[in-house]
């Protein structure tokens, strides 16, 4: 199951020139673009492993392209994401937020019920992936 | 779907109309005009200047050509003009298209070495990033490199700059500055480097009558003037100060113009009466300049002893 999340999430996946151009339109704005990297999918996860600092000044997005692609030998198998954080007073929060890569077989998510007091239900998700300890996860 | 059809190619090129367009005339006879003496550098940018329009117009024409690998070593004495020239052709290559930023970012060892192991690879990279999109100015280059200790982290930096210049070579251009007779010695034991380098441009010093040129450049655009016998008395500065040791070209002569300004300043305040005009405040005179230790024999310390 394709993760959705994210801008661009129902397109194909992008090549790096697109990735150059988004980039490219996030600094122009002035926001901070980073790379983070995560192998647990859950869409409340909101906070990813950080590839290495935001990028604050650098005027062109190839920077950004060369750090997925250094995060891409690393972390091929998970999941990265480029996002543009605008640190402007009222904003000071993430502006954009794409999927960049992900891993060859996604196997979704499946539905956890637990049975609560007087009959209740309640119900979660969690990735199949997840059952796996971190770091052997998509291997 | 019809909007996907190619666009024609045109038959020919008008190699004059793109150079019009790119306004690479007017930064050409910028450079003609505010750089003075230095022609062979002029040469070789106008040399470079017409490759990169030929290259645009063979690519107009679907003709095969990969992009030049525009990366240089400038070698001079020092305040010949190197970060300047640099800093004109980074504006020059953004106009033609070859770089898309069209900054300069000057680094030294510092900027990119480390002080520990694992240090300096973030640290090259980010310099890296930085100047991607435009030009990365590495002055006094053949710094990264110490022979003497084989532990140098220079080393790791020179590593990696040579990948990313092979690599990302669409992503930035790097200009390596440094004095010439060291810059032979740091290409002859890094044979990547100078393979890596299609352009090894020389500054000539300047001869006398250009180092006056550039002094009353200098001061013009300061808003100061030289009156007749200051005038010739720089004339002899000149003269004298290149026979001294640490001499600098144009850095030479900014440092003695500025000294120059101080005396004048202190000059106007020592005789401090009455009100002054701007003639007073702007023109610099013969004592201003004749109170320099240079027409002394130079600094005590660097005089022969007698």
């Amino acid at each position: 199951m394709r993760l959705r999340q994210g801008q661009f999430s129902f397109l194909p996946d992008l090549t790096d020139q697109d990735i150059h151009a988004q980039a490219q339109y996030a600094i122009d704005q002035g926001w901070a673009v980073s790379v983070e990297v995560t192998d647990d999918p859950h869409p409340r996860n909101t906070y990813w492993e950080m590839w290495g600092h935001p990028m604050f000044d650098n005027p062109d997005a190839a920077a950004v392209v060369f750090e997925v692609n250094e995060c891409r030998k690393m972390h091929g198998g998970k999941y990265i994401r480029v996002i543009a954080f605008d640190s402007t007073p009222g904003w000071e929060s993430i502006r954009m937020s794409f999927i960049v890569n992900r891993p060859a077989d996604e196997p979704g998510f499946r539905l956890v019920r637990q049975e609560g007091e007087g009959r209740s239900l309640r119900y979660s998700i969690e990735s199949y992936a997840l059952r796996e300890p971190e770091g052997r996860r998509y291997a | 779907m019809s909007s996907t059809a190619p666009v024609p190619r045109p038959q020919s090129v008008d190699l004059t109309a793109a150079c019009e367009a790119s306004s690479v005339r007017d930064i050409l006879q910028d450079l003609d005009r505010s750089l003075i003496g230095l022609a062979p550098v002029k040469a070789r940018i106008r040399e470079t200047a017409a490759l990169l329009l030929v290259d645009r117009a063979r690519r107009e024409l679907g003709l095969a050509s990969a992009p030049p690998t525009l990366h240089m070593s400038f070698t001079g004495n020092p305040g010949t003009g190197k970060t300047t020239v640099a800093l004109r052709m980074a504006d020059l290559l953004h106009r033609l298209g070859y770089v898309r930023k069209g900054h300069l970012v000057t680094v030294t060892r510092d900027d990119l070495v480390g002080q520990y192991i694992g240090h300096t690879a973030p640290k090259t990279k980010e310099a890296l990033k930085k100047a991607m999109g435009g030009v990365l100015f590495i002055d006094e280059a053949y710094y990264l490199y110490r022979p003497e200790n084989e532990r140098d982290y220079g080393q790791e930096a020179i590593e990696i700059l040579l990948q990313v210049m092979e690599n990302n070579r669409d992503d930035l251009v790097v200009i390596l500055a440094g004095y010439a007779d060291r810059m032979d010695r740091f290409f002859a034991s890094n044979p990547g480097f100078r393979s890596r380098i299609a352009h090894h441009i020389d500054f000539p010093d300047y001869s006398d009558a250009e180092l006056l040129q550039i002094a009353q450049t200098m001061l013009d655009a300061q808003g100061y003037a030289l009156d007749g016998p200051a005038r010739a008395a720089m004339a002899e500065y000149v003269t004298a100060r290149r026979q001294q040791p640490h001499f600098a070209n144009a850095r030479s002569l900014r440092n003695a113009l500025d000294r120059a300004r101080l005396r004048q300043a202190s000059r106007l305040f020592e005789a401090g009466r009455g009100p002054l005009d701007a003639q007073a405040l702007s023109t610099l005179t013969e004592p201003d300049i004749r109170a320099s230790r240079v027409f002394r024999g130079g600094l005590d310390i660097d005089r022969p002893s007698a």
